[in-house]
């Protein structure tokens, strides 16, 4: 139709500033008279603070405050909460220690936050706080979640015996060991999910500003969701009533799921402005990146797989420990739990299922949701666990996949999730076929030739997108509902405005979003422009996480479309002196069907703000807000097939091909669709061969602390990708679309890892496969 | 940073005055190891002197067999200066793995080697063209100079001015860098001449850069990558950190040897 509607590759519009350096971001900000904070952090992992002397820092060039957790107490600013509550299968519930924004008695992991200089400059901030004076006495830490259950570790919160957060389950345990009992053949396997940092290209920042004149704050903030931090700040932390706190999360380079929590800095940013009567900036250095953002996955994971003599699944068991860090971050308790076991089901018909998880505190940085959120954790059981099943089995892991397929939608799992829509055999062809998996064998035998090990790899991945209808969250335990808002605002000229509730900070959503409404009345996507990020422009709106802003936060934007249509076409008909029934709005104008009356699509908006002539009793304007509240999750699923050569004299892998072949549903931009994919792939690649903390296991310091030691994926380290997609819509959201933010990042780690295992003949590999891991696996199998 | 004062020193006899005259000074040439050390606040030299604009530790001269590169000479320098490429590929080829673009346009040949960085690439080299480093003082062989860990034979006012070489008859590096930094997780350089082979191994010693007895002896008789087949390195002085074990580096110097050869044969 000659729009950039849905479907059109359009090139993101948001590009051309961040391209240009025109970005704007937190750090960018400037507020008069702004003075900066630099934290006074732990350098133990687990310490008692016996005394904290600011007067030295205090006489310090420039110093304008320090401040400690005990004056944070005075004024009754409330400890940071995990708003996802799980009880154990006790019934009680998780046991949370409590977490105070500046440590007061007792620090728990290395770079916790203990006081806050404010300073003139951030040099002079940083001198006086190597002058703050602490008192520590160290004690014992606990790194490994496996041995903080131990008994005799060290332990962190008295409200947590034996560093146990909770202990939960889902599923029958007696029908899977019956199941697996009498199962002809029985795969177990140890797993471990490492744990990543998120590492988003912009650190975290603040900029909190308190106005005394009118008693009101505001916050410049690096969030995926402004909205959800100020009803925490204001809900729980008290640091000021919703009315009094704005919250602006302007441009942001890159979430991951790091910026979803709220922060001990960012509360501290506002009440120290309060308190010093100066707005104040806080900007992460890298190391502070690596040692304060939320990480990721961390899991030790055991699993049986059972199969009947027919090869067909009979049951499934999972044991997980879930390292949770030195506290409960925001959304840590839903990430292994309901964001996890219950995708355990995969793309197979599985009876029986049932997992065990248990939550664990360490002496770590804490854990919460990353790109992927349980889902790559879970996929990475079970891929590993059907691909190594195949070997076993002496069967092709293709063909034992699609002997287990769910064929049938809807789709009933035994572990909650109800799968709509999906054809998973649609994507494992297009992925052979894109692969020549057939011909692999021809490959492998040319790359002996040339000294190389060859080995192909699958993951079948399905995950849970658009989170999540608000009555089935809340009563799994959730703080909130996960609804999204939107408004449309047609201006008197006919440009329009969208408010969204979703963050966009890489998404593209100033595109998709203005796509899908240049689609609906066929104007110009220039015409187009999408407001968010702000809570004094947007009523109200719950983030972007979870793949959810298309399937979320659009479906939000069509309701609200459907709404400002019905009322274009009411104004539309008494221009036209038509009945209303006959009036179609397309390529930017209003006609009555099957004549050439017309009516340019800015006489609508004009006359909707003139209100000159407008039906009899209809209120001027065309300004329509809607929520959308989903009836069920989205399922995206995928097939991917790696291919790996490795060096058998070094342990290199080197990935030779990479084929994604994804099922998203509809596709509103298929650029940025494969952009989210590329992105995903990279971070999945990035926890298959490169990224990993290690944390010294006495001291408790994160020895992978900086890009020395941590590897970040690099341009190089990656194929060109293969990505296809095909198609079944989902039948849950009005766009039809499911979600493609994560399944790059969910689908890719087994398949990397199957692959290396294939080419090596070694199953036990962990991840990160690095060359000594994957030297050392070839040894041990020789 | 702390604070700190820069100097551009335009002779040697300046810059030692200079750092003589300073409280704690440091000599700084590209800042590619002592800026990074700054910001972290591991190091807060009261005085930096910059000897990068100082006329005699620039160029690269290629007279004869001898070759001699200035201590200011960057990365880049030595991995584009075509006459260098020519008469020792090698050493070449070295400069333009290390690092990234940036690192190779700033940092310089007299800094890595004052720093004896266990895993940087120069020192290999030089120890295994039997090198000198000259100093504003002296001349120092290579087997003299790398000391220990990040220690060398200078002094604390001593300035490298340059770096020299006879022309092997056929010289090889091969590095296996370590996947975050990029540093060697352990690097060969192989120099052969008529009275023998040198083999000099960085990334992998306790004790930083050190020659490889058994890959000596192996190529001595036969300079060809067969000769080192079925070789065993023993792990004990090797590091072992979150990268590498010694078991897997020792196993990587027998590997990076082999490629070595093959690249120093063509
Ligand atoms: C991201 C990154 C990646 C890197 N990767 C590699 C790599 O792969 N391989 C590798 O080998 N190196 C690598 N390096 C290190 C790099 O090669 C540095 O250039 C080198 O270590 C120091 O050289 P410089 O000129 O920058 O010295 P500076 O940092 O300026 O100085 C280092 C030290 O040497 C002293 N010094 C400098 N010049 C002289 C002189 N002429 N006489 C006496 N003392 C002197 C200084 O006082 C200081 O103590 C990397 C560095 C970075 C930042």
């Amino acid at each position: 139709m000659g729009i950039e509607g849905i479907g059109a590759r359009v090139v993101r519009k948001e590009d051309k500033r961040f391209i240009t350096g025109l970005g704007r971001y937190v750090d960018d900000m400037v507020v008069p008279g702004m003075k900066h904070a630099i934290f006074v952090r732990s350098p133990y992992a687990h310490a008692a603070i016996k005394k904290i002397d600011t007067e030295a820092a205090m006489a310090m060039p420039g110093v304008i405050g320090v401040l400690t957790g005990a004056q944070l107490k005075d004024d009754g600013i409330g400890n940071l909460i995990c708003g996802w509550m799980i009880n154990s299968k006790d019934g009680t519930p998780m046991k949370m220690g409590a977490w105070s924004a500046l440590a007061t008695d007792r620090v728990r992991y290395v770079g916790e936050a203990v006081a806050v200089v404010v300073a003139e400059t951030r040099g002079q901030a940083r001198d006086a706080a190597e002058a703050v004076e602490i008192a520590y006495e160290e004690m014992p830490a606990v790194t490994d979640a496996v041995k903080a259950l131990e008994k005799g570790a060290p332990q962190l919160h008295p409200e947590a015996e034996n560093n146990l957060i909770y202990d939960w389950e889902i599923g029958e345990a007696s029908a899977v060991d019956q199941a697996l009992d009498g199962a002809a053949h029985v795969t177990r396997m140890k797993l471990v999910n490492n744990r990543l940092v998120p590492n988003a290209m912009e650190p975290r920042a603040a900029l909190g500003h308190y106005d005394k004149a009118e008693d009101h704050f505001t916050l410049w903030t690096t969030s995926q969701n402004p909205h959800v931090a100020r009803l925490v700040m204001s809900a729980f932390y008290n640091v000021a009533p919703e009315n009094k706190l704005r919250v602006i999360a302007p441009d942001v380079g890159g979430g991951f799921g790091s910026k979803i929590y709220v922060y001990p800095e960012e509360i501290i940013c506002l009440w120290a402005s309060k308190r010093t009567g100066v707005p104040v900036k806080w900007v992460a250095d890298r190391t502070e990146s690596f040692l304060t953002d939320a990480h990721g996955r961390d899991h030790v994971t055991e699993v049986s797989l059972g199969f009947d003599r027919d090869n067909r699944i009979v049951g499934l068991k999972v044991d997980t420990i879930a390292n949770f860090g030195g506290y409960m971050s925001l959304f840590s308790s839903a990430v292994p739990t309901y964001l996890y076991a219950t995708l355990l089901s995969g793309q197979y018909v599985i009876p029986k299922i049932h997992c065990n998880v248990r939550a664990v505190y360490t002496n770590t940085t804490p854990v919460d949701a990353y790109r992927g959120a349980g889902r790559p954790e879970a996929t990475y059981v079970l891929e590993r666990v059907v691909e190594t099943a195949a070997r076993e089995l002496g069967v092709s892991p293709a063909e034992l996949r699609r002997k287990n397929f769910i064929r049938e939608f809807p789709y009933q799992t035994p572990v909650i999730m109800n799968y709509d829509a999906g054809d998973y055999e649609a994507s494992l062809d297009a992925a052979m076929r894109e692969a020549n998996y057939a011909g692999f064998p021809t490959r492998r035998d040319e790359a002996k030739k040339r000294g190389k090990l060859r080995g192909i790899g699958m993951s079948c991945y399905i995950e849970a997108c658009g989170i999540a209808p608000s009555q089935a969250v809340g009563s799994l335990g959730a703080g909130v509902g996960l609804w999204e808002s939107a408004e449309v605002r047609v201006n008197a000229a006919g440009t329009i405005e969208v408010l969204t509730g979703s963050h966009s900070h890489g998404q593209g959503h100033e595109t998709t979003f203005a796509q899908v409404v240049a689609s609906r009345f066929g104007v110009p996507l220039e015409q187009v422009s999408i407001v968010h990020g702000d809570t004094d422009k947007v009523q109200m709106g719950m983030g972007t996480y979870g793949s959810r802003s298309g399937a979320v936060g659009a479906s939000a934007i069509v309701k609200a479309l459907d709404k400002v249509e019905a009322k274009a076409k009411k104004i539309a008909a008494h221009l036209l002196e038509a009945d209303e029934s006959d009036i179609v709005i397309e390529n930017g104008e209003a006609k009555v069907a099957g004549t050439d009356r017309t009516l340019p699509w800015f006489q609508v908006a004009l006359a909707a703000y003139t209100a000159h002539n407008l039906p009899e009793g209809m209120e001027p304007g065309l300004k329509e807000g809607a929520f959308y509240d989903p009836t069920n999750f989205t399922f995206p699923a995928g097939c991917y097939i790696a291919e790996v050569e490795v060096d058998p004299e070094t342990g290199h892998t080197e990935i030779v091909q990479f084929v994604a072949a994804d099922d998203f549903g509809n596709i509103i931009n298929p650029l940025i669709v494969e952009g989210q994919v590329h992105g995903g792939l990279a971070q999945g690649i990035g926890q298959a061969l490169l990224e990993g903390c290690h944390y010294d296991p006495t001291s408790g310091q994160l020895v992978t602390a900086s890009y020395m030691d941590y590897t970040m994926p690099r341009a190089g380290d990656l194929p060109s990708f293969q990505v296809s997609t095909t198609n079944t819509p989902c039948p849950g959201n009005p766009l039809g679309v499911k979600g493609c933010g994560e399944a790059g990042a969910i689908g890719s780690p087994p398949a990397i890892i199957n692959a290396i295992t294939d080419a090596i003949g070694n199953n036990d590999l962990s991840m990160p496969a690095t060359p000594q891991k994957v030297w050392a696996a070839m040894k041990a199998s020789q | 940073m702390h604070q700190t004062t820069y100097h551009r020193a335009s002779s040697l006899s300046e810059a030692v005055k200079l750092l003589n005259d300073a409280d704690d000074g440091k000599y700084v040439a590209g800042g590619q190891t002592l800026i990074p050390t700054m910001k972290q606040r591991l190091a807060a030299p009261s005085d930096l002197v910059d000897l990068r604009h100082i006329a005699d530790l620039k160029g690269i001269e290629i007279s004869g067999d001898k070759v001699k590169i200035g201590a200011a000479a960057t990365h880049a320098e030595v991995a584009e200066d075509k006459a260098l490429a020519k008469a020792c590929p090698a050493i070449s080829h070295l400069a333009t793995h290390i690092g990234d673009p940036h690192v190779r346009h700033m940092g310089t040949i007299g800094g890595s080697i004052a720093n004896n960085d266990p895993a940087a690439d120069y020192p290999a080299a030089l120890l295994a063209l039997n090198a000198t480093v000259h100093t504003n003082k002296r001349e120092i062989s290579a087997d003299d100079f790398f000391v220990d860990l990040f220690e060398t034979a200078l002094e604390d006012d001593e300035i490298i001015t340059a770096v020299s070489f006879t022309l092997p008859e056929k010289a090889g590096y091969a590095k296996f860098p370590n996947p975050a930094s990029r540093y060697a997780l352990t690097g060969v350089f192989v120099a052969k001449r008529a009275d023998g082979v040198r083999a000099a191994v960085t990334g992998a010693g306790e004790n930083g850069v050190f020659r490889a007895d058994p890959i000596e002896q192996a190529l001595a008789s036969s300079f060809d990558a067969s000769a080192l087949d079925g070789i065993t390195i023993p792990a004990d002085s090797l590091m072992t950190d979150i990268h590498a074990s010694a078991e897997y580096r020792a196993n990587l110097v027998a590997v990076m040897a082999k490629r070595a050869v093959q690249a120093a044969n063509g």
